[in-house]
């Protein structure tokens, strides 16, 4: 019964602690399997973006060797698109199109649209930042009543039903027209980012809300056994034991804020960022296709990393702890 | 008083003691508890009891399951209300001696935060209660020492079985020191050989620390292993049908083949199956 004081893990004679030496082993396993997996993952995704690319310029190959007469084609002609350098152009252009420097600049492409990918992305933060404490706000309110979280829930759904493109010119107006009172001026782009913001908040408040009432009822009880005031309790457990279903909640409005920028963008036509570069793009699309491909792929790849932003953080702080991540 | 620091809370013999006269630990009079009364679901767990735990006491609450036990566990630990009569912890009523923490309570699932490397688990009453970080690190460090697991201060739950976790989750509860621990089946849900070793490192910590228990089981030779006094319970309304004296002295495995003890265990399961 007495334990070799302060002695190393291996000098055990209690049978508790030399069973825990086993699952530590395990548990070492376990965490170099996961590196293995993510090294694959990375391989994976290579792989299947060169593959993407393999079978666009299949598809292509098999559409000029007819001679480009899919159109002619008896009903697939009218569903498959056609294959032609305008309409599809060849990868090869589509990735010379990022080092070209466009006519009337001396810039090369990839740099313009990484200028406007950066602008977008701070559109997109502000509003992600702004969703998330709105979204986690409103979470937090409708845990302290089942009545109250009874009738919110609904419109905060409802919420969700009205087409974003509808509502972002009147937030654009409400910017220019109603916000004298800040303390700075208010510009356009700040009005996108309140659209972003109307994307990120939902899923935020309806994963944050499950995360809340995450806690089985004796930590509850615990906490109450200890004469936890309700901020305590708040803060110490039931906002914990939420980062999981937090995080999935922050991966999709991370994409969504992107989403909603770029829409924003085009719809409250302001001047600066990606959804402004597609619109231009697709207006002149004849006098180079490839331009718009390679804008579109930017605004992809704006979502793919602010997503990979969150998965690091996520991995920092709940990863590490061989917490199970909620989808 | 609730946010007291270590020094206040040191002192294991201040209760509301008046004139150096020691309340008993539990005094429970005529107390019943009805679940949602007059609906439709109306359930009534508890009725009429009676209970007196002396300081320094091992009670154990035995019954069938839906005898209420856990539930009359939770009247003292004023998590729920009575509906009915007094109870009584220290002299105070229930919910004084909760905001006092005057009792810690431990659950069938140990409940750690698996956020929370061991050592920040067992200091989370002591920041509850405001203490400074270098008293909580020092108070934890010599909680790990009372359980034999000090080697473990780094670890997550996660990477813990489930004796291991009960075990934190004890000194967790005897953290700050309370008169009193709650203990609802918190070896219920561990293995034969674990749970009797479990039984021997309570025993020597509650003879070490001299705290109150009550706890909660369905075993009967647990029951009869652990505690000075086993009250035994019958179900629909649970009231408490017999307690019985149960003096084996200083328990070693041996107490375990002891006459004395199965004569007790007979006893207890008599006083179950009511008498008969």
């Amino acid at each position: 019964m007495i334990d070799t004081a302060g002695g190393a893990p291996a000098a055990v004679d209690d049978p508790i602690v030399f069973e825990q030496l086993l699952r530590l082993q395990a548990a070492r396993e376990q965490r170099r399997a996961r590196m293995r997996r993510t090294g694959r993952q990375v391989v994976v995704l290579a792989v299947f973006i060169c593959l993407l690319g393999v079978a666009y310029s299949a598809y292509k190959a098999v559409g000029a060797s007819i001679d480009d007469a899919q159109s002619g084609w008896p009903v697939i002609g009218s569903i498959l698109p056609e294959s032609d350098d305008l309409k599809m152009p060849p990868v090869l252009d589509i990735v010379s199109g990022v080092f070209e420097e466009p006519r009337g600049t001396d810039e090369p492409f990839w740099s313009i649209v990484g200028k406007e990918a950066a602008f977008t992305l701070r559109e997109a933060a502000v509003g992600f930042a702004i969703g998330v404490m709105v979204g986690l706000s409103i979470a937090i309110v409708l845990t302290t009543s089942g009545r109250l979280e009874r009738a919110l829930v609904p419109h905060v759904i409802a919420s969700q039903t009205i087409p974003l493109i509808a509502i972002a010119p009147i937030i654009v107006i409400w910017g220019r027209k109603s916000f004298d009172f800040l303390p700075f001026e208010w510009q356009d782009w700040m009005s996108v980012s309140i659209i972003a913001t109307y994307l990120t908040f939902f899923p935020v408040t309806i994963n944050g809300l499950r995360g809340l009432q995450s806690p089985r009822p004796e930590n509850l009880e615990l906490m109450d056994s200890y004469a936890a005031r309700w901020v305590q309790t708040l803060w110490r457990l039931r906002l914990p034991a939420s980062l999981p279903y937090l995080f999935a909640a922050f991966k999709i409005a991370a994409t969504a804020s992107v989403v909603g920028a770029i829409v924003g963008e085009i719809s409250a036509g302001v001047k600066g960022g990606l959804g402004r570069r597609v619109l231009l793009e697709a207006q002149r699309y004849t006098t180079g296709p490839e331009r718009l491909y390679v804008a579109v792929l930017g605004a992809a790849a704006l979502g793919i990393f602010v997503f990979a932003v969150i998965s690091t953080i996520e991995y920092g702080l709940v990863g590490r702890k061989g917490r199970e991540t909620v989808t | 008083m609730s946010d007291a620091g270590p020094d206040m809370n040191d002192d294991m013999s201040d209760t509301g003691a008046v004139d150096g006269v020691q309340p008993p630990a539990v005094e429970i009079r005529g107390a019943s508890k009805i679940f949602n009364p007059g609906r439709h679901n109306e359930v009534k767990a508890l009725e009429d009891i009676d209970l007196h735990i002396d300081q320094g006491d091992f009670v154990t609450l035995i019954g069938p399951s839906g005898c209420g036990k856990s539930t009359l566990l939770r009247l003292i630990a004023a998590l729920v209300d009575a509906s009915d009569g007094t109870v009584l912890v220290n002299g105070k009523t229930a919910d004084a001696a909760r905001l006092d923490r005057d009792y810690s309570m431990v659950f069938q699932r140990a409940g750690l935060f698996d956020w929370r490397n061991v050592s920040r688990n067992i200091e989370l009453p002591l920041e509850l209660m405001g203490w400074k970080a270098a008293d909580r690190r020092r108070r934890s460090a010599e909680m790990l020492e009372l359980v034999k697991l000090t080697e473990f201060a780094r670890h997550h739950p996660a990477e813990l079985s489930g004796g291991m976790q009960q075990r934190i989750a004890i000194a967790r509860a005897m953290s700050f020191h309370p008169q009193l621990l709650l203990m609802d089946e918190p070896f219920g849900a561990l293995d034969e050989m674990t749970r009797e070793h479990m039984q021997n490192e309570l025993l020597r910590i509650w003879s070490e620390t001299q705290i109150t228990v009550v706890f909660v089981t369905h075993s009967i030779p647990e029951a009869v292993f652990l505690s000075t006094k086993v009250a035994v319970m019958s179900p629909r309304p649970g009231r408490i049908a017999a307690v019985i004296d149960n003096g084996l002295g200083p328990r070693t495995d041996a107490t375990r083949d002891d006459p004395a003890f199965f004569s007790n265990v007979t006893a207890v399961r008599d006083a179950l199956r009511g008498g008969h």
